[in-house]
């Protein structure tokens, strides 16, 4: 046992000695908390429009200020000819271009029925579909209002509550996804060299000899990250309170703990890619190349998981960080205790048991 | 001249000789960009709702039908309490609550007015957002089709009626593939030559081999040529079989702007890119170091250059950051160029921000790299 703990101290020493490292270590983390969590969103605000109203009368010219209101658009130019509609789309300038016809309001008044034209520019079709929900909202409610005016009898009257997120801000998603992403890849990351590094520099042979039993020297590596990696966490569940205005309505113990869990998964994972490989730099392009892009997706705080293929699906389930995602919008949104995310708790624990199981498996070969 | 070629021979060599890294290199990019753009799709269908009816009548169950057969939604389930309901809701099961109070269909009748009451989970905005535009259609054209029944005045019933139409231009199906595949191309290139690139040099310093080099008559310049083009190689060899083999024979991509155009901002952003990995390398002493600050950047210029969340909503401040990131651009013109065929003059900016670039990264490395040997 003392020995464990002189090894622990040891390591403590190398991760503190290189203070590079650390600052980014610690710095990387709030950085990006703070930025992505401010800067992302997959709300679509200011999109740039152009219009071409050939109508420019009264009901035109209220349509066309709904849209200016609306947060979702940002008028651009307009446009006063057919040849000018390819060039505007062709510069990249704008999202939508919508063609009110000249006879727009008579139609609408006499033959009570007058149509608009949206042209898309799908080259970004989420952008686009997304945009044609909110044009189409505004039309629509333009209509709902020349209704109400009229005073149509038999209304029937939604009343929608939006739980929740009542402001439909983007940061009860983004949030808890960047938090789950950076906890997630951070920590995989300071893990996956370092018994890596041992190897490549020679020394960890002088390790091999020593008395300590190879599996506590394992375990001592990982010590100090969870340390390092348990006051990032605190850093930044601080900022996404403060900063970004994130309630945890749930038990904060309960939080804390299951990102515990989370980050000892993720340095387990860190483990055995750094057991399973032969010099830092394949470590290292493993825990970027191989980690990055997946867990961005798979975590589902990007793109919902329910659209994608069955096979993706089943993917996703082996992306801890997914789980993850789920129990942190459990406890800090819905304010859910245990009972309702026991089961991704246990793959979590599940998860974090096999790959420290495979690590050790996988450096006990090494030792032959 | 004779000493650069050894130099990249032997440069060349010692990548090819790495067989963890060759996987890495040339594989693992081509089998994300065959796996990414299927998940890439935010577009929201499959709206999970829960039907609380407590009125059981005929007109209930007709909007329930109604709404169910829109295509948007997917039924969950058809309860009488909303307890029940907001359960589902908890467990992630339902998205979007409907209750129909007692006395709907009764009410609606007698009183010409009648609420129902709609509870979304907003905790994603968007979604929430858009259900709540769809459910708003439907219960509109319900209530229309109701109208036309119950009552006999046309003229009460039509107050004019405004009619959408819409056209996708450059993507009329709406592919996703189309706009995702070009951007993770650019991705993918850009991680695997800023990664490797100052990976490779700081190697060098942390191995101690770089000291012999020094010693050397090599010129500085050429070392660092002799490093840096051979991952301009691999950049333009990982693009070339993203973009002629992967892009179209898997997805059916084939690009309608000019090649040329394409191939000359590619070579050019590469580099900037590799400017940039030199750069890192310089003030980096160890491959930790290195990757860390690669990955921070990396991991910026992925999620903030509107390869999956449109710049335009960013605030100000993070639109900045996005533009300060060469990756924004090169993005930017694969689509145009790639989907658009947008000319030079519509990308010419483009072009000058991306040279800026290059020199400005090139020489700051440069400058670092005297300064520290």
């Amino acid at each position: 046992m003392n020995q464990f703990i002189t090894f622990i101290r040891k390591e403590f020493y190398h991760v503190f000695r290189d203070s590079k490292t650390l600052l980014m270590l610690f710095g990387l983390p709030i950085v990006q908390i703070v930025l992505f969590g401010f800067a992302l969103s997959n709300e679509i605000r200011n999109a740039k429009i152009a219009i071409f109203d050939q109508a420019k009368d009264q009901t035109s010219q209220q349509i066309i200020n709904r849209f200016a209101a609306s947060r979702y658009f940002s008028l651009q130019n307009n446009i006063s000819s057919e040849s000018q509609i390819e060039a505007v789309f062709q510069e990249g300038k704008i999202k939508l271009l919508m063609i009110i016809p000249s006879s727009f309001e008579e139609d609408l008044m006499h033959s009570r029925k007058a149509s608009i034209q949206f042209i898309f520019d799908a080259s970004d079709p989420n952008t686009a579909s997304t945009l044609q929900g909110y044009a189409n909202a505004i039309i629509m409610s333009y209509q709902q209002d020349l209704v109400a005016g009229s005073n149509i009898p038999l209304q029937i009257i939604p009343q929608t509550r939006m739980l929740y997120n009542p402001e439909l801000k983007g940061a009860p998603t983004f949030v808890p996804g960047v938090m789950a992403l950076v906890l997630m890849l951070i920590c995989v990351l300071m893990t996956s060299i370092s018994i890596v590094k041992e190897k490549e520099q020679g020394t960890m042979e002088i390790l091999l000899v020593s008395p300590v039993n190879p599996f506590l020297l394992i375990i001592a590596k990982a010590v100090p990250y969870l340390a390092l990696s348990l006051v990032n966490l605190a850093v930044i569940l601080t900022l996404s309170v403060t900063l970004l205005d994130m309630p945890i309505n749930g038990s904060l113990f309960l939080l804390i703990a299951e990102s515990t869990l989370l980050i000892i998964t993720a340095l387990a994972l860190g483990l055995l890619i750094s057991n399973s490989t032969a010099n830092q730099q394949a470590a290292m392009l493993i825990a970027m190349m191989g980690m990055l892009v997946p867990t961005m997706l798979f975590t589902g705080f990007m793109f919902p998981i329910e659209n994608m293929p069955i096979p993706l699906q089943i993917i996703s389930h082996f992306i801890p960080s997914k789980w993850y995602y789920i129990i942190v919008k459990s406890i800090m949104i819905k304010g859910l205790g245990i009972a309702a995310i026991w089961k991704e708790t246990l793959i979590l624990l599940g998860m974090a048991l096999i790959f420290l199981f495979l690590s050790f498996k996988k450096f006990k070969t090494r030792l032959q | 001249m004779r000493t650069l070629l050894f130099l990249l021979k032997k440069e060349f060599k010692q990548i090819f000789r790495n067989k963890a890294l060759l996987p890495l290199i040339f594989i693992a990019p081509l089998i994300q960009l065959l796996i990414l753009p299927l998940a890439a799709d935010y577009e929201v269908k499959n709206i999970n709702i829960s039907f609380v009816d407590h009125d059981h009548s005929t007109m209930s169950q007709q909007l329930y039908h109604k709404i169910i057969s829109s295509g948007y939604f997917r039924g969950v389930g058809y309860g009488s309490s909303y307890k029940d309901a907001l359960k589902q809701i908890e467990a992630d099961q339902a998205d979007l609550i409907i209750e129909i109070p007692i006395g709907f269909e009764r009410n609606l009748i007698r009183e010409n007015r009648q609420d129902l009451f709609v509870a979304i989970n907003a905790i994603n905005g968007v979604k929430a957002g858009l259900g709540g535009s769809y459910i708003g259609q439907i219960i509109t054209d319900f209530n229309q089709e109701i109208r036309f029944k119950w009552l006999t005045s046309v003229e009460q019933i039509t107050p004019g009626q405004i009619e959408i139409g819409s056209s996708f231009w450059y993507n009329p199906n709406l592919n996703y593939n189309m706009f995702m595949v070009p951007a993770i191309l650019v991705i993918l290139v850009t991680m695997i030559c800023a990664y490797m690139c100052s990976l490779n040099i700081v190697k060098e310093k942390e191995v101690g081999t770089i000291e012999q080099i020094n010693a050397t008559p090599i010129k500085k310049y050429q070392f660092i040529l002799g490093k840096l083009i051979p991952f301009w190689f691999i950049g333009l060899f990982i693009f070339s079989v993203g973009l002629f083999v992967i892009a179209r024979f898997v997805y059916g991509i084939v690009p309608i702007g000019s090649l040329l155009l394409l191939y000359l901002f590619l070579a050019i952003y590469l580099i900037a890119l590799l400017g940039m990995g030199l750069l890192i390398s310089t003030m980096a002493n160890t491959q930790q170091q290195a990757m860390s600050v690669a990955f921070f950047f990396i991991m910026i210029f992925m999620l903030m250059s509107g390869l999956f969340t449109p710049i335009d909503s960013m605030p100000d401040w993070a639109k900045l950051i996005a533009y300060c990131s060469p990756v924004t651009y090169f993005i930017d013109v694969t689509r145009m160029l790639v989907l658009k065929g947008s000319g030079m003059m519509d990308i010419r900016w483009h072009f000058v921000i991306i040279i800026i670039f290059a020199i400005v990264l090139n020489a700051w490395a440069l400058i670092k790299y005297k300064k520290t040997s």
